[in-house]
């Protein structure tokens, strides 16, 4: 059997082909399997109850599934780490982009890189051996292992994330833009604030969100810094527990298939649509905020 | 459609490579982290004295170790605790009768930064700690500081024979911090003089204080004699009475080898030789 050239055309794209689905599928299987182990603690309790129960007693007799302190420990550190990670992130990426000499750039950009390749374990180890002492002593707190610790640590984690898209964003403003705005004699930093980041907005707006996707979803580091207390916090220094974490410390001794289980899969449920709110959010923005054309000569 | 068919074959190969069941001369061994480090010198010294057999040792919780022996995945499940009426079921359903093997005790002791003063507590003031009733060092003869209260994850063993010891069944104050490993709870405590935690006797090192229960030290001595309050047995589980391989391994741990090696990693042996 000769392989002719349509044939072989043929047999490439088909091979092609199965490789992207093969990831489609697994994303599908993964899905599947989450909801088929997830639903069926809703047998025990109803939605609303495990959703806004204030109460995570998983193992007790009788037990009680209510992960809204889960819930509101992932939101609170997704938020404060957020607000650290957002202006540095986005201002390394102008800075890096815009501003810095050639040199300094490629040296920026690379330890950036390193940041982002960083083991989240040890960043975790990092806040649980050095940051949370140091922030115990200095403001004469009962733990260290808190809120604002791991807002930090987060922040670190969603950094590279967000600088590197913003980046890649600015970088791909028209360099006609800036030719038009100098042109006008506006000033390098009019440039930037008035042309430059409105034309890159969708692309930072998409980093921004793909940043705090990474760090709602970032397991490691909540397990190890965020002090693991399921409970509603009072203050920024109190320890909470976000869902990523309580699903990593409990599976593992979850007996199989048992109310507990269940309950772990469906908080992975929650975690999953949060994630997936994250990345529709960011699909919209990057689409409906595109700066569209360019006008040459 | 050539090309589909062939992939479709290579990828059955792959798979029949995975679903392959481990040959005879290797021996599952899977579950809690708390027995992991017996098992694991136990696993050592075996595997030295009898080589070509291959002793592959994972961690988990004992509850993923009980999974896997009725999932029929492992050959042995460490245990830190009796089977939970669920799992016994469920055993039953798959055709299989789980045997405990008692292999060493484990004393929890409840530990404190080693500056702190207090020395001793009660079986009720720490379940009052536990349960956030006591919330300053000074109602317990400490100084005037707020108790940060360290637990292990509510599914560890650990946890639960603290929560029946200790607690009688009552509830961890939702403020308690969670941590995943013992080394963790160790870690935290060593850094933090507002804290409490408990940890298996072979996780102490010099780095915290161990606190007395009711007056009582933990020691080989006090836990063997059941005399210390907060002391229980480690089990490893096996699918049925054991064979072959897995028979020579366990009478090799409950050897006096065995037991030496029990208390070599900090635990108490449960024969004396």
């Amino acid at each position: 059997m000769k392989i002719t050239r349509r044939r072989k055309e043929k047999l490439i794209k088909n091979i092609f082909f199965l490789f992207a689905i093969v990831s489609l599928l697994i994303l599908f299987l993964i899905v599947l399997f989450l909801f088929r182990e997830g639903i069926p603690i809703f047998k025990e309790v109803t939605l609303w109850d495990f959703l806004f129960g204030n109460e995570w007693y998983p193992t007790y007799q009788p037990p009680s599934y209510g992960i809204w302190p889960l819930i509101v420990g992932s939101l609170i550190v997704t938020f404060f780490s957020s607000l650290i990670a957002v202006p540095i992130g986005v201002m390394s990426a102008v800075y890096i982009s815009e501003i810095a000499p050639a040199a300094l750039k490629e040296v920026l950009k690379s330890v950036i890189e390193l940041l982002a390749g960083l083991p989240s374990v040890v960043l975790g180890f990092f806040g649980m051996v050095v940051l949370a002492p140091w922030l115990q002593e200095t403001f004469d707190l009962p733990t260290g292992l808190n809120i604002v610790n791991a807002s930090l640590i987060l922040a670190l984690m969603a950094v590279p994330t967000i600088s590197s898209i913003s980046e890649d964003a600015l970088y791909a403003v028209p360099k006609e833009f800036k030719e038009a705005s100098y042109a006008l004699g506006a000033t390098k930093y009019e440039t930037i604030v008035r042309v430059i980041v409105p034309s890159a907005f969708s692309g930072i707006m998409t980093s921004v969100i793909l940043g705090m996707a990474r760090a709602i979803g970032e397991t490691m580091v909540v397990l190890m810094v965020a002090g693991g207390a399921a409970a509603i916090p009072e203050s920024l220094f109190d320890s909470v527990r976000p869902m990523p974490a309580s699903i990593a410390a409990e599976m593992g001794e979850a007996p199989f298939r048992s109310g507990h289980y269940h309950a772990l899969f469906a908080t992975g449920i929650v975690l999953f649509f949060m994630t997936l709110i994250f990345n529709l959010v960011a699909d919209y923005v990057s689409h409906k905020f595109r700066e569209e054309g360019s006008g040459t000569l | 459609m050539h090309p589909i068919k062939l992939c479709l074959l290579a990828l059955l190969g792959l798979l029949a490579t995975i679903q392959t069941s481990p040959a005879a001369s290797v021996i599952v061994v899977k579950g809690s982290t708390t027995v992991l480090p017996v098992v694991q010198a136990e696993a050592e010294a075996y595997m030295k004295s009898h080589p070509g057999l291959n002793i592959s040792l994972s961690g988990g919780g004992s509850g993923d170790g009980i999974k896997a022996l009725i999932d029929k995945s492992t050959d042995i499940a460490n245990s830190s605790r009796e089977l939970k009426p669920e799992e016994t079921k469920l055993a039953g359903k798959r055709g299989i009768r789980p045997v405990l093997h008692p292999i060493a005790m484990d004393a929890i002791v409840p530990i404190v930064h080693p500056r702190n003063r207090v020395k001793n507590l009660t079986i009720d003031q720490l379940s009052q700690i536990y349960q956030g009733k006591i919330r300053n060092w000074k109602e317990v003869g400490g100084e005037n500081l707020s108790i940060v209260v360290v637990s292990r994850d509510s599914s560890s063993g650990t946890f639960e024979s603290w929560g029946q010891l200790v607690l009688h069944g009552a509830k961890v104050t939702p403020r308690a911090q969670m941590q995943a490993s013992s080394g963790a709870i160790v870690q935290v405590i060593s850094k933090n003089r507002y804290a409490i935690g408990y940890i298996g006797i072979g996780y102490l090192n010099k780095s915290v204080k161990p606190l007395t229960v009711n007056g009582i030290p933990a020691t080989t001595e006090t836990a063997v004699s059941r005399r210390y309050p907060v002391s229980r047995p480690l089990y490893m589980v096996t699918s049925g009475e054991p064979k072959g391989g897995v028979a020579g391994f366990v009478q090799f741990v409950l050897g006096k080898e065995g037991q030496r090696i029990v208390e070599k990693t900090g635990f108490v042996p449960v024969k004396k030789h």
